[in-house]
């Protein structure tokens, strides 16, 4: 196993956001979350990538126990994430922004280290606006940039939060290339993403969550029959 | 997409060559003024460079690490303290003020551990507190005779003349020695991590940004550089009152130099404190409505001009005169 979550428990107030959630996968792997607004993916993401502390459960990465080591040395440990808000360092260009990513979570030092942000910005399509300020790009480049910054990190387990919305279907072909290319070289993946057909291009396994808790967990195609899953993600638009 | 060999990282740029030299060459020419300006002029110029370091420490701080303190006149004053103590003690006079300043940036790293618990606004009220404090245990002194203050009677061993230039290239030693270490700083490892922070605080975090870390770096920095201020302050004024040395006034000061001058920019401080020392000279740098006038001035950048001057500069023209950053070259784009 490669990070595993046991027992997660989180609440916002009196809300229960993440109910005795367990969550594992393994090296190589790449697994999908979905679930209608509010189930809490991103609040779960949070706590594996040790942005927020859940007030109960244990994390583990590669069998150790990381759950008292905060999102940086996390990051160091080789678990990259995105954002689904996407967070860029506005005042730094693209390329700036992958070298801070490369020198702290990436620990490279110099050269090495811009040839792997070049290789990043390369696999995302981002070399011409390598040298433009963060603060004009767009919604879609501020996703890309999302996701070429926590590739710089050179992680093991890279966290992704709905980098997919928007898209055109071009678009999206193009992203599920790079994701694919991404798994090849060896990154295991957890997606969380709200459009499913992109999902299931990558994804050998399927997780659902509803209200704090995974409602079905295995094989893409039998999760979307599952008649729970239907319900929970569907109930909102059909009832 | 295989133009990889083709594509080269630069971080110099002709322009910003063609700066830094001119910088340098200007620094050699300051040091070379107390020969020929005037007495006053040579003052005047140890008045800029110490609101030079101040300015720069400032911005380190609340720039980079999105600290905004109201209370580092703690470290200005602790520092001028720190100078007469040790010249009291017998040390030679302009040694001691970069040992006093040295001083207060050991004591500012457990001062640190407290202060960075605590979050912005509190952290800004926190330190204001800490000036309080520290103005009130110098007061404990006997040495300082209470708001009557004492002086830096070592310096009258010195002419005039020679205390003056001793005192101006002191000064300029200090401001540039910071200065250009600051700037090797934001080159470094350093300079991503602040520039990270104060862009996006989670999201450094989030690539691995030693947040706390940097931020202390950042802290006692600031601490060192308003200590080794507030000593050249003492020994350009020779006395000491407790109640001028831990005023509000030099956060104020700091303040209206860094946000005039563009926050989170290296440029931005030293012209926000040249603009500072220009306006002091032609108002006076009395009364109320001098105050008034700072502050609202300040209040007026922050609200519409955010970047100050030099972040507006930079942003809408895209030059950086002493580079920090990291410029990807390809054949293709040029
Ligand atoms: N910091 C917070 N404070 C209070 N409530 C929060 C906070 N963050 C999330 N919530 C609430 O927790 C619940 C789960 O949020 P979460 O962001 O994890 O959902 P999600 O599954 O990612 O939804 P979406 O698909 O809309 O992104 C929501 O009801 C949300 O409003
Ligand atoms: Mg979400």
């Amino acid at each position: 196993m490669l990070l595993s979550a046991s027992g997660i428990h989180h609440r916002f107030g009196s809300l229960v956001v993440l109910n005795k959630v367990d969550f594992s996968v393994s090296s190589g792997e790449a697994v999908g979350i979905v679930g209608p607004n509010g189930a809490g993916k991103t609040t779960l993401l949070n706590v594996l990538a040790g942005a927020l502390r859940p007030l109960a459960g244990e994390v583990r990465f590669r069998d150790a126990a990381i759950t008292g080591l905060d999102a940086a040395e996390r990051c160091r440990l080789g678990i990259g994430r995105s954002h689904q808000i996407p967070r860029p360092f506005l005042g730094m260009t693209v390329f700036e922004n992958l070298i801070t990513a490369a020198m702290h979570g990436g620990r490279f030092l110099a050269e090495e280290g811009h040839q792997r942000c070049i290789d990043s910005l390369q696999l995302t399509g981002m070399m011409q606006v390598a040298n433009r300020r963060a603060d004009t790009l767009g919604l879609l480049d501020r996703k890309r940039l999302e996701l070429a910054r926590a590739l710089a990190t050179d992680p093991a387990l890279l966290l992704l939060d709905e980098i997919g919305g928007g898209l055109t279907d071009g678009e999206a072909a193009e992203l599920v290339g790079i994701i694919l290319e991404i798994r090849r070289r060896g990154i295991t993946i957890v997606w969380i993403e709200h459009i499913v057909h992109i999902l299931v291009q990558v994804v050998g396994r399927l997780i659902c969550m509803d209200a704090g808790q995974v409602i079905a967990d295995g094989d893409p195609k039998t999760v979307l029959g599952d008649k729970e899953v239907i319900d929970a993600y569907l109930g909102g638009v059909a009832a | 997409m295989s133009m990889n060999n083709t594509v080269a990282v630069q971080r110099w740029t002709r322009l910003s060559i063609a700066s830094i030299s001119l910088v340098v060459l200007f620094q050699l020419v300051l040091a070379f003024a107390p020969l020929f300006l005037s007495a006053n002029a040579v003052d005047r110029l140890t008045t800029l460079f110490i609101y030079g370091i101040l300015a720069l420490m400032w911005n380190a701080l609340a720039g980079y690490g999105g600290l905004v303190s109201i209370g580092h006149q703690a470290f200005f004053g602790l520092g001028a303290y720190g100078a007469i103590r040790l010249a009291d003690a017998g040390m030679s006079v302009y040694p001691a003020l970069f040992v006093a300043a040295a001083l207060v940036a050991a004591l500012s790293l457990p001062i640190s551990v407290v202060m960075l618990r605590l979050r912005e606004s509190e952290f800004a009220v926190g330190m204001w507190v800490l000036a309080a404090l520290a103005h009130l245990l110098v007061n404990l002194d006997p040495l300082i005779q209470g708001e009557t203050g004492t002086s830096l009677i070592a310096l009258n061993a010195y002419a005039p003349d020679v205390r003056r230039a001793y005192t101006y290239w002191t000064a300029l030693f200090a401001m540039v020695g910071l200065a250009w270490w600051v700037f090797w700083l934001l080159r470094g490892r350093l300079g991503t991590a602040a520039q990270s922070i104060r862009d996006n605080e989670e999201a450094a975090a989030s690539v691995g940004v030693r947040v706390l870390s940097a931020k202390r770096t950042l802290f006692v920095l600031s601490a060192l550089g308003c200590a080794v201020a507030g000593a050249l302050w003492v020994a350009t004024t020779i006395s000491f009152q407790p109640k001028t040395y831990f005023s509000v006034q030099w956060s104020a000061f700091m303040l209206f130099m860094v946000l005039v001058g563009g926050i989170g920019t290296f440029e931005g401080p030293i012209i926000g404190a040249v603009l500072f020392f220009a306006v002091e000279t032609a108002f006076g740098a009395t009364g109320v409505w001098y105050m008034i006038g700072l502050g609202g001035t300040a209040l007026v950048f922050a609200l519409l001009i955010p970047k100050g001057i030099w972040g507006t500069i930079e942003s809408r023209f895209g030059i950086r005169l002493l580079p920090v950053g990291y410029f990807l070259k390809s054949d293709r784009s040029t």
